[in-house]
């Protein structure tokens, strides 16, 4: 029998960090699986890549920084990041993109700043911005949805591997990409919403043909989480209220100058994978329920502000890392009410 | 007027898994209760200790009784070694109004008194009473008091305080000291703390299944002393099994009557979460108030008791027993029969764990207390205390040391569970970094330390840790930044008080000279000698005066603080350009030391002075310095010509 | 005028620039009358810094001068009884770097006090007449006892003593002075923050 001192509590509820990055990790899944269906090979081929490179690079920072890597890789958050920038590139995204955008994830938004814990901004949405604005003609070539190939054969998984190893991104025929439903919105300012999706089939039923599906795969994962009580509902639900709200205000039912219905907003591009993954990111969000509400609602407005105005189809990423910049700001002002004070 | 007990259960809608058919409708009242923020739901792991009625542990060969069982000043022993002492014989008395009194629980001979390992998370020894007991278990002469319904207030306080009790929960606050509130009827509610909602800990439990009567005996008592306007008996909804058996044991007593007003006694259930036995945390539960920041429930009309305290009331009042015994559970996965004891305090928990069929090779640790809020153990001889509510040996599979930590990722968890409403990631981030202000910012000083962030941490944070240590930190800088200030005033106040002397004195000089220039003026016209010598005298005055002048405004030679800093600045200076050349000067210095010690010897031998043998003790004195001196001189010598060789 | 300006650009520049240095000249001489600080503040704030010993280990007779040379200029790292943490206030307070404390003033220690053997004192009130802060208390040919919650442990009795009978004990720890330490950073990979370690344990 060993006396020694040990802090109370002495018990401990079975459950670790680790543990809740699987699940959020887990919960990618129906996402992941939808956007399979709706784009093809080229996401997985993103999330394998990504996968291996963030590992490697936190193994190499951990070593560089004298830590045991294997503690630290224990923690999946290296994984988790890898697995939210691979789903946030377009498919089918050439290796050398992938890697420079988990360096940037990795090496620069994490480690530099002290390791897991220690980001003031979100690992992969930095990877993501940086790549965005670096390489713009690769990071806005999104792959047409499969239904909508028609005569263009989508490449298989050793074929994806193969586009993705080739360096070279979206080397196949004219007409396997396609502009998305949120560009075709931004870019059409004559037309109106109606004849919009007439005139092109990325539209689908309410989100985008393929987007709605991988949005609806997000939001199923989101509720699990949500349920499994990882995170609270205030930060993605004060995201998609703000979100809805604003395109609901600015929606005067289809004009050439409207920005799209609420529900185009809420299924389209990376809404749903930005309120159900990244804005509940705990590390680089505010820290009070309270605060994480004000987060969620400015990263919403801020989705639809840039939508709507900015130069950028869409603005997950953006709305993100700007409020992460608040963060300490939400965290001064929404301080909870302690037990016995006024 | 008959009482009217009411009794209630609540919420008897969904939460609790309460059969209101138990209970007659007629008497059942609905009572609102309220919720607290966060509370976790950890394993409760009571069962095991309640299967027995509670058992006498016996009479050990040894009593070890610590002098600070509770919060405050610690006893003063009133025995000496080798006294025969009786059983419930005061043994050291209370220090103060914020300390109790320690009764000798068993009869004995007083065989020690001195530092023995205590149960404290320091580990450290602390002053204990020792005593042999003799078995025969004899008692004092007791008192009973016959009718307390008839005794006025400062009477029964006066027994509280006499019996030496202390908060019987767990930190021990001294009884007496609690109970008395300054004016009658100032409290309103009186709460009795039954809740003991830490895992494994089941003493109150027990007390409440087997001993409802001595519940409600205290209970009246305390009626009859705070004269309430209700009384709240708070049990968690896992003990439904005792609402009965204390209904119908508070129906003895008239409460009305014993407050001398309407009072509404009820025993209130509510759903089981931890931390909800928390002082604080009953009362908002049971009142739906938070007691303010930094103030006592008193100031909201309320105080809290715990059951077994109230028992302890009940044996002091009316059986004259002090409080020299209490019920502890003994659990945990390496204990053949997890139980409740009743123990005699100063019992050694070894004692209790051999009665029980301890494993020691399957324990992990000792904890004294719940899994919650105890603390490790490093002793087995340490003793049962007046707070010593369980005593806990798991095994390593039941309560696994905690693995290594993880980074913070702010998940939250923790605010989730806090029931005081506070940040605890923020707070770790500012303990982290001593920020002591920010913390401050962040109400760390509402922490109660109960664990619940700790318990949830995914990345295995000793997060209370932190804050313990968070919190001693921010009162050592108070203290330091009080003292400090403190001695700034006493500083300046000693300067003032020197320039005032130094003015005095030079006002009473010019005064002498004066009174001199005046003297010499009248007799100077007999005598011109006389006067030159008068005016040499005063120049001769003057100059020193100047002199002194010019001294004072150099460096102040006279002020002997001033001239200890000038040595310590050319000691300092000197050390510093040669560490040798330090030590040598040491030596010199020890020596000049010596020699000055001698020669003062040496006159006061001469005198035949009275402090002889103080400076002979100081001559010898003078002699060791020199020698350490020395020998300091001569190590590093040694060193220097060791060290090339050892590289 | 005018046209003379327009026609030479450079005088008017010149012009300009004059004007407009007369112009926030005033501003700032007029904010400097109206906006003037009382007293030299920062002084004091080193001084409420200070652990007010009065030990003069800085050099200096007391507290409150080496407040005042640090406020013109002196070092902030002269002061043992403050330690690393007063270093660190001051840096805060003065905004810059702190710095080791210096060793020619002497180190980091545990608080102290001063106590008298009180059966081998002589009475001689040396001791009195070197403490500081009036900690002692007595009167010639009567012993002389330190008030303990007085001293400072600034030591500067135990010189003036002719009979060599005040020692400096350190402040005592019990049970009730004893409270936890941080958590120690080298039990937990991820505790390091400030620099990297070079030895780290495998969890």
């Amino acid at each position: 029998m060993a006396l020694t001192r040990i802090t109370s509590p002495h018990a401990h509820a079975k459950q670790s960090t680790s543990q809740v990055m699987l699940w959020v990790a887990l919960a990618t899944l129906p996402g992941v699986a939808a956007m399979t269906l709706a784009f093809g090979w080229g996401t997985i081929t993103n999330i394998v890549l990504a996968i291996a490179f963030g590992t490697a690079l936190e193994a190499l920072a951990m070593a560089l920084r004298k830590r045991p890597p294997g503690f630290y890789l224990k923690d999946y958050s290296a994984l988790v990041t890898a697995l939210l920038l691979g789903i946030a590139l377009p498919p089918y995204s050439a290796w050398w993109i992938i890697l420079l955008g988990m360096f940037f994830a990795i090496i620069i938004a994490k480690q530099l700043y002290g390791g897991m814990g220690y980001n003031p901004f979100n690992p992969a949405m930095v990877g993501y911005v940086v790549l965005l604005i670096s390489f713009p003609v690769e990071m806005t070539r999104w792959a047409a949805p499969l239904p909508l190939l028609g005569e263009v054969q989508a490449p298989g998984l050793l074929q994806s591997f193969g586009i993705a190893i080739g360096g070279s991104t979206f080397p196949i025929v004219d007409g396997f990409t396609m502009a998305t439903p949120l560009d075709l919105v931004r870019q059409n300012s004559a037309l109106m919403i109606s004849d919009l999706k007439e005139e092109y089939a990325q539209f689908g039923s309410w989100g985008g043909t393929g987007w709605e599906w991988a949005n609806g795969g997000f939001l199923i994962g989101g509720l699990l989480l949500l349920y499994k009580r990882i995170y609270t509902w205030h930060a993605p639900l004060g995201m998609l209220f703000s979100l809805a709200l604003l395109s609901a205000i600015f929606y005067d039912g289809g004009s050439s100058a409207s920005a799209g219905s609420p529900l185009l907003h809420l299924f389209s591009g990376a809404t749903m994978l930005g309120a159900w993954f990244i804005v509940t990111d705990p590390v680089s969000s505010a820290v009070s329920n309270r605060g994480r509400l004000l987060f969620g609602l400015g990263a919403g407005a801020l989705v639809f502000i840039i939508r709507k105005w900015g130069n950028y189809p869409d603005a997950v990423a953006f709305a993100v890392l700007l409020m992460n910049f608040i963060a300490p700001l939400l965290d001064h002002y929404t301080q909870p009410r302690t037990y016995g004070h006024t | 007027m008959l009482t009217k007990i009411l009794q209630t259960l609540s919420p008897a809608t969904a939460i609790s898994p309460v059969q209101p058919e138990r209970y007659s409708p007629s008497i059942m009242r609905m009572r609102k209760i309220w919720d607290i923020h966060g509370g976790i739901h950890p394993p409760e792991n009571k069962t095991q200790s309640l299967g027995e009625r509670i058992r006498q542990a016996g009479i050990p060969a040894q009593l070890i009784l610590p002098l600070s069982q509770h919060i405050g000043a610690a006893a003063v022993p009133i025995v000496k070694v080798g006294d025969q002492i009786l059983k419930g014989q005061c043994i050291a008395r209370a220090e103060g109004l914020v300390s109790v009194p320690v009764h000798a629980p068993s009869s004995g001979c007083v065989v020690a008194i001195e530092n023995r390992p205590i149960p404290h998370p320091s580990g450290l020894d602390d002053l204990c009473i020792v005593i042999d007991t003799d078995g025969h278990d004899r008692w004092r002469e007791r008192n009973p008091v016959e009718n307390f319904a008839s005794c006025d207030k400062q009477t029964l306080l006066g027994i509280i305080r006499d019996a030496g009790i202390a908060g019987m929960g767990g930190a021990g606050f001294p009884t007496g000291f609690k109970l008395n509130v300054r004016d009658a009827r100032e409290i309103d509610t009186l709460v009795l703390n039954g809740t003991e909602c830490e895992p494994y800990i089941t003493s109150d439990h027990a007390l409440m299944r087997e001993r409802a009567e001595e519940i409600a005996e205290g209970i009246a008592i305390l009626a009859q002393l705070l004269q309430p306007r209700e009384i709240l008996l708070g049990v968690e909804d896992n003990k439904l099994d005792v609402v009965a058996g204390l209904q119908s044991a508070l129906q003895a007593h008239d409460f009305n009557a014993l407050s001398q007003r309407d009072c509404i006694v009820e025993v209130v259930t509510f759903p089981t979460k931890y931390p909800s036995g928390g002082e604080k945390q009953l009362i908002e539960i049971l009142t739906g108030k938070q007691v303010p920041s930094g103030r006592l429930p008193a100031d909201l009309g309320i105080v809290c008791q715990n059951l077994g305290t109230a028992v302890a009331i009940a044996d002091a009042v009316l059986r004259d027993i002090p409080l020299i015994s209490r019920i502890t559970t003994i659990t945990g996965e390496a204990v053949d029969r997890p139980c409740n004891l009743e123990v005699l305090l100063g019992t050694p928990v070894e004692y209790l764990l051999q009665q029980c069929g301890f494993r020691a090779g399957e324990n992990n640790r000792l904890v004294m207390g719940g899994p919650m809020m105890g603390f490790a153990l490093l002793d087995t001889r340490v003793p049962v205390i007046k707070t010593s509510n369980c005593i806990l040996a798991p095994t390593e599979a039941e309560l696994p040391k905690p693995p290594a930590a993880q980074p913070c990722i702010r998940c939250g968890f923790c605010a989730e569970a806090c029931p005081a409403s506070l940040l605890p990631q923020q707070l770790y981030w500012f303990a982290q970094g001593k920020e002591l202000e920010k913390l401050e910012q962040h109400n760390i000083a509402d922490c109660i330390e109960c664990g619940a962030c700790s318990y949830v941490c995914p990345s295995n944070i000793p997060l209370v840790q932190y804050y313990r240590a968070a919190k001693a930190e921010i009162r050592e800088r108070d203290r330091d930044m009080q003292q400090a200030e403190y001695a700034k005033q006493r500083f300046d106040a000693r300067q003032e008080r020197l320039q005032r002397l130094e003015q005095e004195k030079q006002a009473a000089r010019k005064a002498r000279q004066a009174k001199a220039a005046a003297r010499s003026k009248q007799s100077g016209d007999a005598d011109p000698k006389a006067a030159a010598v008068a005016a040499a005298l005063a120049r001769v005055e003057a100059k020193k005066v100047e002199a002194k002048k010019a001294q004072a405004a150099n460096s102040a030679e006279d002020d002997p603080v001033q001239r200890a800093l000038l040595k310590r600045k050319a000691q300092q200076q000197a050390e510093a350009a040669d560490p040798q050349a330090a030590l040598q000067q040491k030596v010199d210095s020890a020596k000049a030391r010596l020699e000055k010690a001698e020669t003062r010897l040496a006159d006061a031998q001469a005198e035949n002075s009275e402090h002889l043998a103080a400076f002979e003790a100081a001559v010898q004195k003078g002699r060791e310095k020199l020698a350490a001196a020395e020998q300091a001189l001569a190590q590093p010598k040694e060193k220097s010509t060791d060290q090339p060789a050892s590289n | 005028m005018i046209e003379f300006l327009f026609s030479h650009p450079i005088a008017s520049a010149l012009l300009a620039l004059l004007l407009l240095g007369a112009a926030f000249g005033a501003v700032l001489g007029f904010g400097a009358i109206s906006f003037k600080v009382e007293g030299d503040p920062i002084v004091d704030q080193i001084n409420a810094i200070l652990p007010q010993t009065q030990c003069g280990q800085c050099g200096y007779p007391g507290c409150k001068p080496y407040a005042e040379a640090i406020a013109n200029g002196d070092a902030i790292n002269k002061c043992p009884p403050g330690g690393d943490a007063g270093i660190h206030a001051l840096a805060d307070l003065l905004d810059v770097e702190p710095i080791a404390l210096d060793d020619e003033h002497g180190v980091e220690d545990v608080r102290k006090v001063a106590y008298i053997r009180e059966a081998e004192c002589i009475g001689c009130t040396k001791c009195i007449q070197a403490c500081p802060v009036d900690a002692i208390l007595g009167a010639a040919k009567q012993m002389h006892t330190v008030i303990v919650s007085e001293c400072t442990g600034c030591d500067l009795c135990v010189e003036p003593c002719p009979v060599d009978c005040i020692d400096m004990l350190p402040v005592e720890t019990g049970t009730r002075a004893w409270s936890w330490n941080l958590p120690d950073a080298h039990q937990n990979p991820a505790d390091i923050i400030a620099s990297d370690r070079d030895k780290p344990r495998a969890a």
